[in-house]
């Protein structure tokens, strides 16, 4: 076994030292009844390196890869080019096979990578504080809605109709189990987004207002209003940015009165990867720092007095705290979090502003094209890199054609909200700067095949 | 899995013992590195983009974009609403090398497996396969969309499928969700499921026990879970006391949670008949699967009558544990908790096609669900590692890791009981990992120090003061990928300092001293906490 070091002479020498007569000795506290006789059934003996890589690469060519084909997903995860080096740096063995740095002597490099990571997540959401990484910003955005409840001491929370539904979908399943009241309610095929419906509900009892930025449909919300309203009643605003790319071209969520603020860093150096692992981003007010969940990294100094860092305020962390911690979270997301700070890192203000401001440009030039298409309009009035259509036809059945066609042509509404009728001819589309004019040209032709 | 209770802090070393101090700071390969923020601008980036349509135009270059590259065009005017930023973010960038050098240089600041034994109880550090690695970056793996058509996710479904099913397999369990991201998400995961059978069959329940020996998880997940949790003590041989639970069970407790084997690296061996009873007065069991690693193809979950599970794919199955996650937490169930398990997942069906049971499908083919616990599918990146992990060992190599982590752990017992106090070696062989206390240390030497001076050794420490019920806890958790001339290293360094300690050598308090850094002030740190770069004042003045 090539993962297994000792040999035989190893064991038996090893054996002699402990007093054992046989392995089974050391399993002595297992009751034998309990104890599998031989290896365990089914389960093939080992596989050569190479056997293995097959079994995988052959159920990896059951799937269509995204970027062998004309493709236009988003709803909470995006396609972006990541540089090649941030893979090489996440794969660097100090970074990948290293814990979580609870022996800051010896981890000052995830340490310090990490206060860089709180940093470039607080400017860009423009918050004070940031933490250290959650699971992705579904588990984000529920930690968010009981870290105000916390604050607030209130049970209450309205959820804006632009948040996306599986998260959504999150949150009504913890709720259940926390007594937490949820308002919530499905998003309308209209430019319009339900901002006076979300200030309507807030009243004394509301804990926290959560409004995703872009939204689901990817209109962008004026946070402000919101804001205003909810601070008025006691309440917090929470903002759920899945895209953060968008922040290069758009304001803040902080800049516009968000309490919290938390997101899915997918779309910053991790990739697709279907869904996971991705990163949480966290980030809020230094006021409510100690009622964040998951670790800060914080600096300090030595006993030299050289500058450093540690993982700080654990006072906050089931490993402290156990019943009483702000949350259970324990292991999060660093590595993704390293591969979004070196992709940030590489971008910079500027990389940041120009891919943004490409991925909006092509964005609008195909929601102008993809409008055009008789029978097709498109719902938004704002929107970054990512638009929604109404089809004449149901887009479901749409999206299958587009398929047939080998154009992966975008996320429809009746995937997300299955049954909800009024819903049923949108198509999200997303457009990043991984779009070419081939592409976009592809997506024109299998659109106006299947709405005819 | 440590803490620091000692309240120690930091003080200059009086002596320097003339050691040579260069101008940089550096010392030849320890290359010391500033932050991003002292080193960056905002104007400088390390990713090139298409030229611009006036770029292009001045270096006559319109038509030179490579075929099929995205080619720039005058904007269509913005659409985003009248909410342009209007404020710098303040963002600095690097060159693609000086960003390659930032991170390597950081890097090589910290401990990692691959470079030598890492020896965190209760964490199971063992060596990532790097055939894993390549086969996550499969273009068919790292480049699938979460919301893609099934017909185009046929592999993905299958790749979670038969991780559940050999999982499933190995547990010896019914039913598996395998969409948690972690292991206290995977608790989570088996409380609520608890939760959801006991409230179908309108039983309301209020406490969960929790030993005392549980890793901090435990009970923060029951309390997030909505359960007021209780204790539940251990006996002198480092056991769940039987008697005492038994005592305790009544009904109002949904469930007990139960690390098997425990937090002491010791198998708890009345386990079925804590199961039993746990079960005779309608609770459930729930066990934390942190050290499924000691038993992993010897013994099945299933047998010892557990409801609920989590496997912590970066534990027992390798997947890299990042410097703190991603994790990856499957729950296996029983038969009876199995309905209630959350969505989405993958499903074979008759015709050997995939299908994703989601919110749509459910209500005819999992109608109990408890709901979702994530936007998407769980962890894939983690699912295909774990897969070729199996894979590769088969089932003659997942008992083979068994059985050498608990060789491994015990032959590290054995060579220390005489230099360390290990309060449970009367109670016979410790499974994978082995716990040793700081009685017998001279006064004003602790944990702290003996696992700071095995830094300075190149050791990474073992887990320490945890867990809470031995005194000054060192939890030693070799696992089966180190050589038996590894182990020996280890143990001959540790026999060395543990002489120190116990003969009152204070210069352990200043260790380590060969470290990237000395010592750090933690209190420094969480009364006046720093967690963002800010610009100088001066620098801010001088805009």
């Amino acid at each position: 076994m090539r993962y297994l070091p000792l040999s035989d002479s190893d064991r038996s020498e090893m054996l002699r030292v402990i007093g054992a007569g046989s392995i089974d000795d050391l399993f002595r506290d297992v009751p034998q009844e309990l104890r599998l006789n031989g290896p365990i059934e089914r389960l093939p003996m080992h596989a050569s390196e190479m056997a293995v890589e097959r079994h995988m690469t052959a159920l990896s060519r059951k799937n269509m890869v995204a970027g062998e084909v004309p493709f236009f997903l988003g709803c909470g995860a995006y396609r972006h080019h990541v540089p090649a080096s941030v893979d090489h740096i996440i794969q660097r063995g100090e970074f990948l096979t290293s814990y979580t740095p609870y022996q800051p002597e010896i981890a000052q490099g995830t340490l310090q990578m990490l206060f860089e990571f709180q940093t470039q997540v607080a400017r860009l959401f423009g918050c004070e504080v940031a933490n250290a990484s959650m699971y992705d910003g579904s588990t984000a955005m529920w930690e968010a809605i009981v870290m105000a409840h916390r604050i607030t001491r209130k049970e209450k929370t309205v959820i804006s109709s632009g948040v996306h539904p599986h998260y959504v979908s999150v949150a009504t399943t913890m709720a259940k189990f926390t007594e937490d009241v949820l308002e919530t309610a499905e998003p309308e095929l209209s430019a319009e987004t339900d901002e006076e419906r979300l200030i309507g509900r807030i009243d004394g009892e509301t804990s926290a207002v959560v409004v995703q930025y872009p939204d689901i449909l990817g209109r962008i919300v004026d946070l402000t209003p919101i804001a205003e309203a909810a601070h008025a009643a006691g309440a917090l605003l929470i903002a759920v940015v899945t895209e953060p790319v968008a922040l290069g071209l758009i304001k803040s969520p902080g800049e516009m009165g968000a309490d919290i603020v938390v997101g899915e860093g997918q779309s910053i150096g991790v990739g697709l990867q279907f869904g996971g692992p991705y990163v949480g981003l966290f980030a809020c007010r230094e006021k409510h720092v100690r009622q964040m969940p998951g670790r800060l990294a914080g600096e300090t100094v030595d006993a030299e007095g050289k500058r450093g860092f540690v993982l700080t305020l654990s006072t906050r962390e089931q490993h402290i705290r156990r019943e009483k911690a702000t949350s259970n979270i324990c292991t999060s997301s660093v590595l993704c979090a390293l591969a979004f700070t070196a992709h940030l890192t590489l971008l910079g203000e500027k990389g940041l502003r120009q891919l943004a401001s490409l991925n909006h440009a092509r964005a609008c030039e195909t929601a102008e094209r993809l409008a055009a298409i008789p029978g097709v309009s498109l719902v938004n009035d704002s929107f970054f890199n990512e638009f929604t259509l109404k089809l004449p036809v149901e887009a479901r059945p749409a999206v299958h054609s587009m398929v047939e066609k080998g154009v992966l042509g975008g996320v429809s509404l009746g995937r997300l909200y299955p049954g909800v009728d009024a819903l049923e001819n949108g198509l999200v589309v997303a457009v990043t700067e991984t779009a070419t004019d081939e592409d976009i040209a592809a997506l024109e032709a299998a659109l106006k095949r299947v709405v005819q | 899995m440590t803490v620091n209770p000692s309240g120690w802090r930091p003080t200059t070393p009086a002596n320097e013992q003339g050691e040579a101090r260069t101008v940089t700071g550096n010392r030849a390969l320890m290359l010391e590195e500033p932050l991003l923020f002292e080193i960056g601008s905002t104007e400088q980036t390390g990713v090139d983009f298409e030229c611009s349509p006036a770029q292009a135009t001045a270096q006559g270059a319109a038509t030179a974009a490579p075929s099929g590259a995205p080619r720039p065009r005058p904007w269509p005017g913005n659409k985003l609403g009248n909410l342009a930023r209007t404020h710098p973010i303040d963002l600095p960038g690097l060159s693609e090398p000086e960003a390659v050098r930032h991170y390597t240089r950081l890097s090589r600041q910290n401990y990692a497996i691959d470079l030598g034994l890492f020896p965190l109880g209760s964490c199971t550090m063992k060596h990532n396969p790097r055939l894993n690695e390549k086969i996550a970056r499969l273009p068919g793996f790292a480049d699938v969309h979460p919301l893609q058509p099934q017909e185009t996710i046929q592999g993905a479904l299958q790749v979670i499928n038969e991780l559940a099913f050999w999982l499933l397999d190995l547990t010896g369990m019914y039913g598996i969700a395998m969409s948690p991201k972690a292991g206290a998400h995977g608790e989570l995961c088996g409380l609520l499921c608890i939760r959801a059978a006991l409230e179908a069959r309108g039983d309301k329940r209020e406490v969960v026990l929790v030993p005392e020996s549980a890793h901090g998880t435990n009970p923060a997940t029951a309390a997030f879970a909505g359960y007021r949790v209780e204790n539940i003590p251990a006996n002198p041989a480092g056991r769940v006391d039987l008697d005492a639970l038994k005592a305790r069970l009544g009904p109002d407790v949904a469930a007990v949670m139960i690390t098997n084997p425990n937090t002491c690296g010791l198998f708890e061996p009345d386990m079925k008949a804590i199961s039993d009873a746990v079960h005779g007065a309608g609770a459930f069991v729930y066990c934390d699967g942190a050290n499924f690693n000691a038993i992993v193809g010897k013994v099945r979950p299933g047998d010892l009558g557990i409801d609920a599970m989590h496997i912590n794919l970066h534990k027992t199955f390798s997947t890299p544990h990042g410097g703190g996650g991603p994790g990856s937490g499957p729950v296996v169930l029983s038969e009876a908790l199995s309905p209630y398990g959350p969505l989405p997942f993958a499903a074979k069906m008759p015709d050997g096609s995939y299908k994703l049971v989601e919110e749509e499908s459910a209500g005819d083919e999992h109608p109990k669900a408890f709901g979702r616990m994530v936007a998407f599918h769980g962890q894939m990146g983690m699912f295909t590692r774990a897969l070729a992990y199996i894979l590769s060992h088969g089932a003659d190599g997942l008992k083979q890791v068994a059985e050498d982590s608990v060789l491994n752990a015990n032959y590290i017992l054995r060579s220390l009981e005489d230099v360390l106090d290990a309060p449970f070696v009367k109670s016979g062989p410790c499974m994978h990992e082995a716990i040793f206390s700081d009685k017998g240390f001279a006064d004003g030497i602790s944990t702290i120090d003996l696992a700071k001076a095995l830094i300075d050794e190149g050791f990474h420490p073992m887990t320490m003061y945890f867990p809470l019920v031995v005194h000054g806890a060192m939890l030693v958790e070799p696992t089966e990928t180190e050589s038996k001339a590894s182990l020996d290293q280890f143990i001959m360094a540790i026999r060395s300092i543990a002489e120190r300690a116990k003969a009152g050598d204070q210069s352990l308090k200043a260790a380590p001293v060969h470290a990237p850094r000395r010592r750090l002030d933690e209190t420094l740190a969480a009364r006046k906490p720093v967690l963002t770069w800010r610009d100088p004042e001066p620098a801010r003045a001088a805009e």
